[in-house]
């Protein structure tokens, strides 16, 4: 899924579930491909990130692309040092883990360059229905259109992942589906899939196409 | 109940606060708990309200006291070495009665300590945040939505009795992500006629001042303060009893602490352990008579806190001694596992706090 590509983007809001969706996917891509990263590039949010499931990653062989200080106490938004490993290594399949916002995308006018003159790329909006500031399809819309703006670089598509936590029933993502083909409708880019947590999977499979189970990485 | 949203702690003060009306927001970046501010930052100006992000936290809180004495809801908040800078503003803000709502997502300390989530400001909430004789009402939140019901009740508190609120939460309940139902119930603010906000020629000047020259004079608006305090003890204390019918242990926590705490409680019940919990929602006022009345049945206290011990000298105070207070901590930005927490009251089933 999503793999014709050699770079994914995802962004998203905080909470959309980027990060969970990161590093399922890298994990289904390296079944068919030897080389697979993730490169945590959320220097917004010190807390939860991809870091936390270091071991995890290492274990499916994964590299992973981060901050030194990710999980520390040192609160400072710092890049990884192996950022253009990124776009210098183009025999690797990375999926890049965007922070939360306008002011995380920032980090992307950093090296949309060099993805841009590549040009083999996905750029993908994680959104989720169910929280506060993307509810609807226009304010989804604009948070959008403003980490387009920041980081330089358009989307090519969406990944429905209307969730309420551990409360969410078959019965949200259902209904989340109309705001999903709304927002793909009103942006003009493909809903690629919609992700649900693999309880929900056989459920959901025959009514929504393209959906993909999430094995959750950390409930508190 | 209207339909949830997936929210953070964070996020949920923010929301919840412009339900209660707060159109006023001042702040300075502090992690964990930027996302009211980037929150207020975002929602603000589209609803004809004020975000500023002000030059540090003493401009802050400042200006917090300007939109209070104007007789607007208005809050700010911080993060543990944030609000140290505010100690000032809160003995001023608390010199002049004016209402104000100021929220601590707590981490490490002392000094610059760490981002980790902490409740080691419990002492300069209830006691020490600033100079002179004074309390603020002070609330801990245990859930997201907590985090939003509490805060609707701090700006009404705050407003009834020209006091301070403090939502006081940790880096945990900030950063933490649950459904919330917003569907919050807001009274509608009292009349102000106290506020600075124009005489329109019509009433005599009002102001709002902390400074008393004639010491006469300071001591009976000391007094009056005080009795003012005193209906608060009364009339607001808030907590949660889980499972105190038949309980010989008791576990005092609140916030994360006591959420961590539940869970361990659950699995002593399963080995036939008979502990239970009280959960202080006010921290100031603290609930002294529930646990006073405990006293008589419990045979050990045990706190749980991510501090070195502060909530443990109320429950102290509040038992009057009559069963030991046992600590039950991590700090440092480390939270308690529920392993932790049941080992501890293992240990006091074991040497006779309990069956």
């Amino acid at each position: 899924m999503i793999e014709n590509k050699r770079i994914l983007l995802l962004c998203g809001h905080y909470g959309s579930g980027k990060t969970n969706i990161a590093v399922n996917l890298a994990k289904a891509w390296k079944q068919k491909y030897p080389n697979v990263a993730i490169a945590d590039l959320d220097i917004v949010n010190p807390y939860y990130r991809t870091k936390d499931s270091i071991d995890d990653l290492q274990d499916a062989g994964i590299r992973l692309i981060c901050s030194e200080y990710a999980n520390s106490n040192v609160d400072i938004p710092a890049l990884p040092q192996d950022l253009y490993a990124i776009t210098d290594d183009r025999s690797m399949r990375v999926i890049l883990d965007i922070g939360g916002d306008d002011r995380g995308a920032l980090v992307l006018g950093r090296i949309a360059p060099a993805i841009l003159a590549e040009n083999d790329y996905e750029m993908l909006m994680v959104i989720n229905r169910f929280r506060p500031l993307t509810r609807d399809a226009e304010s989804t819309i604009e948070v959008m259109r403003e980490i387009e703006q920041a980081g330089g670089i358009r989307f090519t598509g969406l990944i429905n992942n209307s969730n309420l936590g551990r409360e969410t029933t078959a019965a949200d993502v259902l209904g989340s589906m109309a705001y999903a083909n709304e927002t793909a409708q009103k942006s003009g880019l493909p809903l690629v899939m919609t992700t649900v947590e693999e309880a929900l999977y056989s459920e959901l499979k025959e009514p929504i196409p393209n959906l993909f189970a999430l094995h959750l990485q950390k409930k508190l | 109940m209207a339909e949830k949203v997936l929210m953070k702690g964070n996020e949920a003060i923010a929301e919840a606060a412009l339900l209660a009306g707060c159109r006023h927001y001042f702040g300075y970046p502090i992690t964990p708990q930027t996302e009211i501010a980037a929150y207020m930052a975002k929602r603000m100006p589209k609803i004809g309200g004020t975000f500023l992000q002000a030059e540090s936290e003493i401009a802050a809180i400042n200006m917090v006291y300007g939109v209070a004495s104007a007789g607007y809801r208005v809050m700010t908040s911080s993060s543990s070495p944030g609000i140290s800078l505010k100690g000032e503003g809160l003995s001023y803000l608390a010199g002049s009665d004016l209402p104000a709502l100021v929220v601590n997502v707590q981490r490490g300390g002392p000094g610059l300590g760490g981002i980790q989530p902490s409740q080691s400001d419990y002492f300069q909430a209830t006691r020490g945040a600033g100079h002179g004789d004074f309390h603020m009402i002070v609330l801990a939140p245990a859930s997201v939505q907590e985090m939003a019901e509490l805060t609707v009740k701090g700006f009404e508190l705050a407003d009834t009795y020209r006091m301070t609120s403090m939502i006081l939460a940790d880096g945990t309940m900030g950063q933490m992500m649950e459904p919330v139902a917003l569907d919050l119930e807001v009274k509608p603010a009292p009349e102000k006629p106290w506020a600075t906000n124009g005489t329109k020629m019509q009433r005599p000047h009002n102001i709002v001042n902390s400074l008393s020259l004639i010491p006469d004079e300071l001591e009976q608006l000391n007094f009056a303060r005080y009795e003012r305090y005193r209906v608060v003890e009364e009339n607001e204390t808030m907590y949660e009893e889980y499972m105190m019918d038949d309980a010989e242990i008791c576990i005092a926590a609140f916030g994360i602490a006591a959420r961590v705490s539940k869970n361990a409680i659950n699995e002593a019940r399963r080995q036939g352990i008979k502990v239970g919990m009280i959960r202080p929602i006010t921290l100031w006022p603290f609930p002294k008579a529930v646990f006073r009345r405990a006293a008589d049945h419990v045979k050990t206290f045990i706190s749980v806190e991510l501090s070195m011990g502060q909530m443990i000298e109320d429950v102290r105070l509040a038992t009057e001694c009559k069963a030991p207070v046992l600590l039950c901590n991590r700090v440092g930005g480390m939270i308690l596992s529920p392993e932790q927490v049941l080992e501890a009251i293992q240990n006091a089933a074991k040497n006779g706090g309990a069956n």
